[in-house]
């Protein structure tokens, strides 16, 4: 599975999604209400245990986490810096 | 009401909350008044376009007193329609943008609106509730519109072309009292049952005078507010300034704190109100101090008592801003406030009455208590609201006679103790509210909710301690036999039906729970 559906699986899984069909890859996160302030907190707590990041609290900004393709690039990028030098865990 | 008296001929004798708004907009036509989602409105503009929706909801048929419900986040159109909606001489109800399908039926249906003020956004939520709504006229919805999903709504119109089409050098003619309702706010009961807080005129502008007093705001403010103006502590930080001629920089949440300190640093911004998950978060960043934040003047906090740890590492951490912590509920906008020059010699105190009000406890035969023994809150201020709507048993419990012939004083359900110098300390809730992120979480509505999943039989929900959120929901299940459910199904399923902030964190799954003799479930024994 790549990186972008991961990350849609795991969105759809943990929030309650009221609008599934505006849920698009490039979709606002906040304006569709998918999450909130404590959803935040899941999404780095997510991306942290599945993908090895070490996420930095500049990095948490909507240009890196407010849609799902926003998410999978910010993860691939990261890994691309080999930024956290920690391996990846499953 | 006499309708030969429709009109007030001396308007200028009758204060309202939104004079507020046309007396700063003639002092300071073109300074910046709104900062929100990459717009800058000034108080001309607002003045001019909150008239001009003033228009636009007279000519779709509200009257005098009617509920206009907004339904959005922290956008600039709700700042409008808050101020707009007063000046149509009718009365604001906003409603957390978190809210599902079920309960925005229900709060509809509860206060009966004439008008719908909306954001595109929400569609999924607000379409089939206003469908289902008999005495809305009209909907107002901002932003690109899905004309397929709102066709069976009545009289939708488009923000733009209904605020263009209007006059906006002047609102309708002022026709409500300072005894009339500005706004109802919905806030969660302790028996599930959301209940709205009526609120007048003339509890508004002393709540605002009141505050902005002690907190000694002036139009040098710029104050950020990332709180839900939909909660009274948020829709106060736009009253105070736009009293005061400040600046307000609205976010619509602190998902994003890195975002939230990037815009404090370009705006200069000199008051931050907050709730204790934010001084958790802020306190937890290492790179604080790499934010220019020297022009912030205070920092206050309420809806939840912040640990004393956070408060004095905020003071640390930024030792140039005063920190207020404050108490208060909805139904008298402020309870206290800690003076900050106390912070470090009363820690744990919500502090002193706030001008204009007074407080003092009560025991159980309603006698009045000294320092250092435990009883009930009682307030007596002009700030007390006027009482629950259409709930007259619930208003009776909480507005009781007070000293003057014909007044009532607001007992708050709190217990609270007084030391030797009068100040204040919070001991708890009468009953059993869980505060959760600093909203008020009723762990009835979360049992409703859960009791409505399939398979479920039976619920009880709890207030753990928690370190990011003040408290987290616990909800501990009796599952019918022979069913399995795992805990993010659970979840999920409250998703549905209850805010973010309601859904529980934990839950367990249990064969039993501890009952009182009379087989009530006995939550003392859950925690």
């Amino acid at each position: 599975m790549d990186i972008q559906q991961q990350v849609r699986e795991f969105i759809t899984r943990n929030f309650f999604v009221s609008d599934a069909a505006g849920l698009t890859d490039g979709a606002s996160l906040l304006d569709l209400g998918v999450v909130d302030s404590t959803g935040v907190l899941e999404i780095i707590g997510f991306l942290e245990g599945t993908f090895g990041l070490a996420v930095e609290d500049d990095e948490i900004v909507p240009a890196n986490l407010d849609s799902i393709e926003r998410i999978a690039a910010y993860v691939e990028r990261k890994r691309a810096a080999g930024a956290s030098g920690a391996a990846p865990r499953t | 009401m006499n309708p030969f008296q429709s009109v007030q001929r001396w308007p200028a004798a009758v204060p309202q909350l939104h004079d507020y708004l046309h007396a700063t907009a003639a002092r300071l036509p073109d300074k910046v008044a709104l900062v929100c989602d990459g717009r800058r409105l000034t108080y001309a503009e607002l003045e001019a376009r909150s008239n001009a929706l003033a228009h636009a909801l007279v000519r779709r048929g509200v009257r005098r007193g009617d509920r206009v419900v907004v339904f959005a986040d922290n956008t600039v159109q709700t700042v409008v329609s808050f101020w707009g909606v007063l000046k149509a001489n009718a009365v604001t109800a906003l409603v957390n943008s978190q809210v599902k399908t079920e309960k925005l039926a229900h709060l509809l249906e509860d206060c009966r609106p004439t008008a719908l003020v909306t954001d595109a956004r929400h569609t999924a939520i607000f379409a089939a509730a206003a469908a289902r709504s008999p005495h809305l006229k009209s909907v107002i919805i901002s932003g690109p519109r899905d004309a397929a999903r709102t066709a069976g709504l009545p009289a939708v119109s488009d923000w733009d072309a209904a605020l263009a089409a209007e006059p906006a050098d002047a609102p309708p003619p002022r026709q409500n009292l300072d005894i009339d309702l500005a706004s109802i706010v919905y806030s969660s009961g302790s028996t599930g049952d959301p209940k709205a807080i009526m609120l007048t005129h003339r509890n508004m502008l002393t709540a605002a005078t009141s505050i902005s007093t002690y907190l000694e705001n002036t139009e040098d403010d710029v104050i950020l507010d990332v709180l839900p103006l939909s909660l009274t502590y948020g829709l106060y930080q736009l009253i105070t300034t736009v009293k005061v001629g400040a600046r307000l920089v609205l976010e619509r949440s602190f998902a994003y704190p890195a975002q939230v300190l990037q815009r404090m640093v370009e705006e200069g911004v000199t008051g931050l109100p907050g709730v204790p998950t934010m001084w958790a978060i802020l306190t937890g960043m290492e790179s604080l101090g790499g934010y220019d934040l020297s022009r912030l003047r205070y920092l206050t906090n309420a809806a939840a008592a912040c640990p004393v740890k956070h408060l004095l590492r905020l003071h640390e951490l930024l030792p140039h801003a005063r920190i207020f912590s404050m108490y208060g509920q909805t139904e008298c906008a402020r309870g206290a406030y800690l003076p900050p020059e106390d912070l470090e010699r009363k820690p744990g105190s919500i502090g002193i009455a706030p001008p204009n009000m007074e407080f003092w406890l009560v025991d159980e035969n309603d006698r009045k208590l000294g320092p250092n023994q435990i009883g009930q809150l009682v307030i007596r201020s002009a700030m007390v609201m006027r009482g629950y709507w259409e709930k007259p048993e619930a208003t009776a419990e909480r507005l009781r006679p007070g000293p003057l012939p014909g007044e009532t004083v607001l007992y708050t359900g709190d217990y609270g103790r007084l030391d030797d110098e009068g100040y204040l300390y919070f001991v708890s809730r009468m009953d059993d509210i869980i505060k959760s992120r600093g909203e008020k979480v009723s762990p009835k509505e979360v049992e409703n909710a859960l009791v409505d999943i399939p398979g479920v039989k039976e619920a009880a929900v709890i207030g753990i301690p928690d370190a990011l959120l003040g408290q987290a929901v616990k909800a501990f299940l009796i599952l019918e036999p022979g069913v399995t459910r795992s805990v993010k199904e659970v979840q999920l399923e409250c998703g549905k039906r209850l805010e973010a902030f309601m859904v529980p964190r934990e839950v367990e799954f249990v064969p039993d729970l501890p009952r009182t003799s009379g087989g009530k479930i006995k939550k003392s024994d859950l925690r």
